[in-house]
């Protein structure tokens, strides 16, 4: 890591209990190369042990870490400074978007985890059922698999939930499944879980959504939820005209 | 931990226009928006206009001479562009809907707006030299 000194105001989003949010500035001396968590994980560490705010893996595996940084959703934990700030500059941190606030940064992700239930998708899966416990043991659902045979579950989403708060309509439309949730439909396919399509083909389903790509924008996973959901649609469509004609 | 409010982090209606951290297809969605109610408030003020007719053929002419002022010409300059660029939009998401062009939702929209500016600039011409 190089020796380079910034100095980065970071202003950080505040809320606890029914109190009025604000925000409090921490001036903080850091490497340019450092990641936005650790600067956070500092001010939590050696400014203010109230500050809330949720972090595990620091690498991109949990999904944990997401905020706002200067209005934008990232997973912290690989969003560098120096991409996202200039020396003397600011960082503004906010919690998602979208997303009840519990305290401070951290928000109820709830409603992602009913979303992924809907689909049978659940973020949990019993022990016994659980894919990587060995031989014969298969996940819930039968999901796609690559050729390696690996599967492919929700093509890598780690549910950080940016994509949610980066949705314009999310914000007002509370009962949208929301990016993710109709990503990991797609995964599955209408074809092969029929059941999925009374679920996805509803205003608050694939309809909902209005084309602003910022989901796909923000994916620290490449999962393209845009284009997932604009591929549900099309399996949607393609359902509903093989029924005019008479088909299954 | 609990919850206490249990309301979404959301600003409603104004997040749809706030413009901060968009990409291009977010300020798709944000043009999509703002051409939508402008094209909701024209559609009322047309129909007063119309309702004119009920008054006699004297309201009508007056009302149309009053629509001849610069600042009406440009507001209907205004409704041609949101009418050309919601209705172009509207082509871009309804053939990504059907699967296509999906990866270029950014070059569509590009060429929407560009269509939009030759459209509306044919439509100015002409409206201005007529009148």
């Amino acid at each position: 890591m190089s020796e380079e000194k910034w100095t980065v105001n970071f202003v950080v989003y505040r809320k606890k209990g029914e109190g009025a949010p604000h925000y409090q500035t921490f001036t903080l001396e850091v490497s340019p190369e450092e990641y936005v968590i650790d600067g956070v994980e500092r001010i939590w560490a050696f400014h203010d042990r109230s500050l809330v705010f949720a972090h595990a893996c620091h690498h991109s595996t949990c999904g944990a870490c997401g905020m706002r940084v200067n209005g934008v959703e990232k997973l912290t934990c690989i969003t560098r400074i120096r991409d996202v700030t200039s020396n003397g500059g600011t960082l503004r941190i906010e919690p998602l978007r979208n997303f009840p606030v519990i305290s401070d940064l951290v928000v109820d992700m709830s409603r992602l985890y009913v979303g992924m239930d809907k689909v049978h998708a659940p973020a949990v899966h019993p022990l016994s059922m659980a894919p990587l416990e060995g031989e014969g043991i298969k996940p819930p659902r039968e999901v796609p698999m690559d050729d390696g045979k690996e599967y492919l579950r929700l093509a890598d989403c780690i549910e950080c939930g940016l994509c949610i708060s980066a949705c314009p309509v999310a914000g007002t439309a509370e009962e949208y499944l929301g990016p993710a949730v109709l990503a990991a439909a797609q995964l599955q396919g209408l074809g092969r879980a029929p059941d999925l399509t009374a679920v996805v083909d509803c205003v608050d389903g694939v309809w909902r959504c209005h084309s602003a790509y910022e989901c796909t924008a923000v994916c620290p996973s490449s999962v393209d939820p845009g284009w997932r959901i604009m591929d549900l649609r099309r399996q949607v469509l393609a359902q509903r005209i093989r029924r005019w004609f008479g088909g299954a | 931990m609990e919850n206490p409010t249990k309301k979404p982090n959301t600003r409603g209606i104004l997040d749809w226009f706030d413009p901060r951290g968009r990409r291009v297809g977010g300020w798709g969605f944000i043009l999509n928006r703002l051409t939508a109610i402008g094209l909701t408030v024209y559609l009322y003020l047309h129909l007063i206009m119309l309702g004119k007719l009920a008054q006699g053929p004297e309201a009508y002419d007056s009302f149309i001479a009053f629509a001849k002022q610069p600042l009406i010409m440009f507001g209907e300059m205004l409704v041609i562009i949101g009418g050309l660029y919601h209705g172009l939009n509207g082509v871009r998401i309804a053939l990504n809907s059907f699967g296509v062009g999906v990866p270029a939702q950014k070059q569509l929209l590009y060429g929407v707006l560009g269509l939009t500016l030759v459209g509306s600039l044919i439509f100015g011409l002409r409206m201005f030299a007529t009148h």
